[in-house]
């Protein structure tokens, strides 16, 4: 069946191509759009795109593999990015990459039999003072252990992304000791409707040494 | 060292709901961009961030005010500001917060720099991961927009200035500045022949400034301050102004710290970051994104000449040098991002340098070929040496293999590659012969000394 973007959406596409001087611009953005309501780059989305743009679809599919975040196949309903590059290597990715597979019946690279989450590796997610992390749809979850990661998982299969986000998803921090900073309770995109974030405002001073001996 | 400075780039994270315009100018916010685009000529504007000797925060580390002079605008062209929030350089995690905690700081510095170099249009490219920083920004457009600080008269002037955020979708090299242009224009994120550079030819085909995040986010204080008083909090000679230090790994206090340039990689781990995790020995530092070859605390820096940049080190640990541009690539590293990877005494090196192989094998964009095969071949080699069917000769084929990555490539990824793969083997050359010999051990991974902390009593 053909796709067309919602009415909301095309109105979105037309304001983005005013950004750009090219057309071809707006081919980012408005993958993006379609993703979002899709799930994925569909064959359909790719014609559909084809039209709105004026490009060829080889053209589309060409950059559609080229970023590991357009997906041109279906996910599960989550997708959950585990980071595996050093930092969070060093602060326990692999644990957390270990946990997740065990907790989900699944590897690295597959979706839960449930439908519920696929899991997938990341390269370095810029989070590395907040490691380990992982990134679950729009958001970051960061200073990870099992037990708070099982709280994450849970809520996301029993309230949902948008909640489990509202409650457990973080921001960046600053200058903050691992277990009370990184902030938590936002909601975004959409605009965040909680902000619960607690910051360790200032850098300790040089000379402070006082931060928890984990 | 010395005492803990008043925060500039920061000054605003710890206020409450700092990202909201109202808050962020009850701090002072848009002041300076005020001043700027109504009593000051653009000429005297660039002036002030060529004297500040800011150093391009986004690991390059060239100098901002030369790049801006390198624009010569010809008949009927438009200058694009292109903001590189492209942050994707293993352990790299500062520009984040500037998008998430002060967007407002990034949004201003933007204004200041569309009126100085004549542009008027500024782009931000920010990774696509990061979502919720996208939203930060696009809110905080919004609001300036609303109070007239962005559109056809921001403060009133005639000069139009549009600000737009373009999401990335996931690609390291993108944050390489031809290639996120590319990305830019809806291309794949493949990086373009130079020259044309960017200031002649970039952004649809018209001469463009790209600058890093923290950069831009520099430039109110610069134009606050004067460029030459900016410069003056540095300890460097040419390397100018305060910067955003990060540190992750095994220290107590991993983080983001505000600091003066020229602070030293010792003062960074044991004075800001707490020092080491469970007081564990410092066994080796990435120091400014895992491009920069490796620094290992037991090495001397051996400059007997009094001519030498270093001499005045001369016998000191390299991590006793100041953190600057020139100070760190006369050590045969690089500054970086100024984010360092602190790894204690249970780490081996031969894996952590396979953890960082594996992601330049996944992010090399493939149009060269020493680069697309050569970091594969790295990692199958080390894969070798990790498993126990490695062979001596084959500590000397990862040497040979980078040497024939380096300067044979379109950009500088096969040289990001390279340059750490060598360092790793020339400051850890036997522990790379022993795991040729030997393998490594059973079971060995990076995270033994966190792993209760992490695994809880799970």
């Amino acid at each position: 069946m053909a796709f067309a973007l919602t009415p909301e959406r095309e109105q979105e596409v037309d304001d983005i191509l005013t950004r750009y001087p090219e057309r071809r611009a707006a081919l980012l953005p408005v993958l993006w759009l379609c993703q979002r309501q899709n799930g994925w780059i569909s064959p359909e989305v790719v014609e559909y795109v084809a039209e709105r743009l004026e490009l060829s679809t080889a053209i589309i599919k060409g950059v559609v593999t080229f970023y590991t975040m357009f997906f041109d196949e279906p996910v599960g309903e989550n997708v959950v990015w585990v980071c595996r590059t050093l930092s969070c290597d060093l602060r326990g990715g692999k644990a957390i990459q270990d946990h997740l597979e065990k907790k989900l019946g699944c590897t690295a690279g597959h979706t839960s039999s449930d439908g519920k989450f696929t899991v997938l590796k990341a390269e370095c997610l810029a989070a590395c003072g907040q490691a380990p992390m992982v990134q679950i749809n729009d958001y970051y979850y960061e200073n990870l252990n099992v037990e708070q990661l099982d709280r994450i998982l849970d809520a996301h299969a029993t309230k949902g992304g948008e909640a489990a986000a509202a409650e457990f998803s973080t921001f960046a921090s600053f200058g903050s000791p691992r277990g009370s900073g990184g902030g938590s309770a936002t909601s975004a995109p959409p605009p965040p409707t909680k902000e619960a974030v607690r910051l360790a405002s200032q850098p300790p001073p040089p000379g402070d040494t006082t931060g928890e001996d984990a | 060292m010395t005492g803990p400075i008043e925060p500039l780039l920061t000054s605003r994270y710890g206020i409450e709901e700092s990202w909201k315009l109202a808050n962020a100018e009850r701090a002072g916010a848009y002041e300076v961009a005020r001043r700027a685009l109504t009593s000051r000529p653009p000429a005297e504007l660039r002036e002030e961030v060529k004297k500040a000797n800011i150093r391009g925060r986004g690991g390059a580390g060239f100098p901002a005010g030369v790049k801006w002079g390198f624009l010569n605008r010809q008949e009927g062209e438009q200058i694009y500001l292109v903001i590189n929030a492209d942050e994707s350089e293993p352990g790299t995690f500062k520009d984040r917060s500037i998008m998430d905690l002060d967007p407002h700081r990034l949004v201003e510095g933007a204004i200041i720099s569309c009126f100085a170099i004549d542009a008027h249009v500024a782009y931000i490219y920010v990774r696509g991961e990061l979502a919720f920083s996208v939203n930060r920004l696009e809110q905080a457009i919004a609001e300036a927009r609303q109070a007239g600080y962005l559109g056809e008269r921001p403060f009133g002037i005639d000069h139009p200035i549009e600000v737009h955020v373009h999401s990335g979708a996931g690609a390291y090299i993108c944050g390489e500045e031809t290639a996120l242009l590319n990305s830019l224009e809806g291309r794949r994120g493949e990086p373009r022949l130079k020259p044309p550079f960017p200031a002649v030819k970039g952004a649809f085909g018209m001469p463009t400034i790209v600058n890093n995040v923290e950069t831009i986010a520099s430039v109110p204080d610069i134009v606050e301050m004067g460029g030459e008083a900016w410069s003056a909090l540095g300890r460097l000679p040419g390397d100018g102004g305060v910067r955003i230090y990060g540190v992750s790994g095994h220290v107590k206090n991993p983080g983001l710290f505000e600091a003066p340039v020229g602070i030293t990689m010792r003062e960074l781990i044991d004075d800001y970051a707490g020092g080491m995790l469970g007081g564990r020995p410092l066994k080796a530092v990435i120091p400014g994104g895992s491009s920069t070859p490796v620094l290992d605390p037991r090495r001397m820096v051996d400059a007997p000449n009094e001519d030498h940049p270093l001499h005045k080190w001369h016998d000191q640990s390299e991590i006793d040098v100041p953190m600057g541009v020139d100070t760190y690539r006369a050590l045969g590293t690089m500054l970086g991002t100024c984010c360092a990877i602190v790894m204690d005494d249970t780490v081996n090196m031969v894996e952590a340098c396979r953890n960082l192989m594996r992601f330049y094998k996944h992010e090399s964009c493939g149009q060269c070929t020493p680069c697309r095969e050569g970091t594969g071949w790295l990692v199958d080699v080390l894969d070798n040496l990790c498993t126990g069917r490695g062979k001596p000769e084959d500590v000397d084929l990862l040497v040979n293999i980078s040497n024939n990555m380096m300067g044979n490539t379109i950009c500088a990824f096969a040289d990001g590659t390279a340059m750490p793969m060598l360092g790793m083997v020339q400051k850890f050359r036997e522990e790379f012969m022993d795991a040729a010999i030997h393998g490594l051990p059973d079971g060995v991974r990076h995270d033994d000394s966190v792993r209760s902390m992490v695994e809880g009593g799970a």
